[in-house]
């Protein structure tokens, strides 16, 4: 009775299996138009993949950089499948995990993998790179790779800037040589050149001091150090007609470089007994408590000859002003373009940007100094004439000349 | 060998410094940035001999009782009290007694300073834009023409009058056509100079910085 029992369960048992096969096989059947249609919609979801993926080190860089570019999806833009953005991936190993390391808009062609912590990459080692595109499915694009990124040893871009820069140096050298095979080279009057000696005379003859203001540059810039050649020009002038010179410095090291021009210039000439070393001193690193500083003296001490060379800023037209206020005969000179309108309209004798560098050479009329101006002059010539070759060349649609001297 | 000595590191360092301008590489990138921080080291140095010329400067006035003595004490004032302020680090009501003593008693002086141009550009611009030539008066016109196009009153000016050029047009071509050609040209020239000057302290032809010897 008991294994009757036994037997009619398990027919039970295999007849309710084969119900449940029959069942889901009928419904199988019954679906599988539904489940193909459901599977072809979605994989006309899927967007275009993004193609021509390339992947190679930044160039022109000091490295740990590698610059991803591809041919964004054609479904970028509109269509059925319109893109929302690209996610730019990365492994270490072709068979890798791809890890997503940016994500970026729609329209996007091109990715630089630079970033710091987590994503950094590091030189001299193997990445592979892929492309997803989103949109309301996703597709990827094949994986390339290996690349690695490392620094660059010439920067390829500034090519034409070494050219110019070893051109230039060859014409120095070329007319050095000239001058010192006695070539006379002719160098124009510069006005405010001319007036410092005048200037300082006129100093000595109303016996009241000269102001020489070195302008709010460093010891290390151009300017700078052009104005300290004209100051040792007007210390030996002071330290031979015994005038007093007062020069207030903007920074302490200009101070200091000021200060050994002063007494070099006092012992050149036999009169190291003279020089005052507090006569050149330090003022204050801001601009405008320098300015103030520096009208104070104008004022006080009323200074017959005010020399304004070096670099200046905003403070340019208040020292000039102060200066004119005073009574004093000006002579400036910077190389800030945007200084010079209120230099001109406010002094005497203005040095225009390159005339101060000029300085040296025009004072000490040394072969050396000579030649190296006279480049200069020749080397704006071959501006002049790419100048105007770049432009009418462009303008007939020819721009292999521009091209030629685009850096960066 | 002591005048040899600078001009010898001059050279080598500014050759290296050229060089590195034309190598992207990470070693040449590094060197910079530690010659930066060498630049800062010797500045931060160079103070000190500033601030002892500043006191003695300032001590001398003041002990021999010079005139403007008054001046010199309230700079030793202000120099010991925003010394102490910044070593002590003295907080106050909502910042820092340093912060509290630059931002309330500095920057308001150096805005009043600041605010000092307006009044030297009028009496600048009075004594130099006069008719006396015809250059003078070219400038005249110009500097006339570029201050009223900067206003409304230039652009009501022209266009209430039915003029079709008007005057900001012209203002705009000044500033744009002749004026940014000159400021092109003297930015080449100081260019070529900056170069020139350069080359000159490499090859140690020009020795001013070093006191002119």
């Amino acid at each position: 009775m008991e294994g009757d029992k036994g037997m009619a369960t398990g027919e039970r048992r295999k007849r309710s299996h084969w119900h449940l096969l029959m069942l889901i096989l009928s419904l199988s059947l019954g679906l599988s138009p539904v489940m193909a249609q459901e599977l072809a919609e979605e994989e006309s979801l899927l967007p275009a993949p993004a193609t021509n993926v390339k992947a190679v080190d930044t160039p022109n860089d000091p490295g740990e950089s590698i610059t991803i570019t591809w041919t964004p999806s054609a479904d970028d833009g509109g269509g059925r499948n319109d893109v929302v953005g690209y996610d730019v991936m990365r492994a270490e190993r072709a068979d890798g995990k791809f890890e997503v390391i940016k994500a970026l808009g729609p329209g996007t062609d091109r990715y630089a993998d630079k970033e710091f912590g987590d994503h950094q990459v590091d030189n001299f080692k193997d990445y592979y790179y892929k492309i997803r595109t989103r949109a309301k499915g996703t597709s990827y694009s094949a994986a390339i790779g290996p690349v690695q990124a490392r620094g660059q040893w010439f920067h390829s871009k500034k090519k034409v800037l070494l050219v110019a820069s070893l051109l230039f140096c060859f014409l120095v050298y070329y007319f050095i040589a000239q001058s010192k095979r006695g070539k006379e080279l002719y160098v124009r009057p510069i006005g405010g050149i001319e007036a410092v000696d005048e200037a300082i005379g006129r100093a000595t003859e109303m016996g009241k001091p000269i102001l020489y203001v070195l302008g709010i540059g460093v010891a290390s810039e151009v300017a700078t150090i052009a104005s300290f050649t004209i100051l040792g020009r007007v210390a030996k002038k002071t330290a031979e007609y015994q005038s007093k010179i007062i020069v207030p410095c903007f920074d302490p090291l200009v101070m200091v470089v000021a200060q050994e021009v002063v007494k070099n210039a006092y012992s050149d000439v036999g009169r190291p007994d003279v020089y005052d070393e507090k006569n050149i001193f330090y003022v204050t690193q801001n601009q405008f408590p320098y300015a103030a500083a520096v009208n104070g003296i104008m004022l006080r001490e009323k200074p017959a000859t005010n020399f304004l060379l070096g670099r200046f800023a905003a403070e340019s037209l208040i020292l000039a002003e102060a200066g004119n206020i005073a009574g004093a005969i000006q002579i400036s000179g910077t190389d800030r373009v945007d200084q010079l309108p209120f230099f001109i309209t406010a002094c005497d004798y203005t040095l225009i940007g390159e005339e101060l560098y000029a300085a040296s050479a025009y004072l000490s009329k040394e072969p050396l100094q000579l030649g190296a101006l006279k480049a200069q002059d020749w080397s704006k010539v071959a501006i002049m004439v790419f100048l105007i070759l770049g432009a009418i060349t462009v303008s007939f649609g020819i721009s292999w000349v521009v091209n030629l001297f685009s850096v960066g | 060998m002591k005048r040899q000595f600078p001009l010898v590191i001059t050279f080598c360092v500014g050759l290296f410094m050229f060089v590195q301008f034309f190598v992207p590489h990470e070693f040449s990138a590094r060197f910079y940035q530690q010659a930066l921080r060498w630049m800062l080291i010797i500045g931060v140095y160079a103070m000190a001999l500033g601030i002892m010329s500043l006191w003695m400067s300032h001590y001398r006035k003041v002990k021999a009782r010079k005139e403007g003595w008054g001046f010199s004490m309230a700079t030793l004032i202000g120099f010991a009290c925003m010394f102490i302020f910044g070593l002590l680090n003295i907080t106050g009501v909502q910042e820092t007694l340093y912060e509290t003593a630059y931002n309330y008693v500095m920057v308001p002086v150096m805005s009043a300073m600041f605010a000092l141009l307006a009044f030297f550009i009028a009496s600048a611009a009075y004594r130099a834009f006069r008719a006396r030539t015809v250059t003078a008066t070219v400038l005249l016109l110009a500097a006339v023409v570029v201050m009223l196009g900067r206003i409304p009153l230039g652009e009501f000016l022209t266009f209430h009058f039915g003029v079709k050029l008007g005057i900001p047009q012209l203002c705009d071509w000044i500033l744009y056509i002749p004026n940014m050609a000159s400021k092109r040209a003297i930015t080449l020239g100081i260019g070529l100079g900056s170069i020139a000057m350069s080359v000159k302290i490499l090859l140690g032809v020009e020795r001013s910085y070093m006191g002119g010897k």
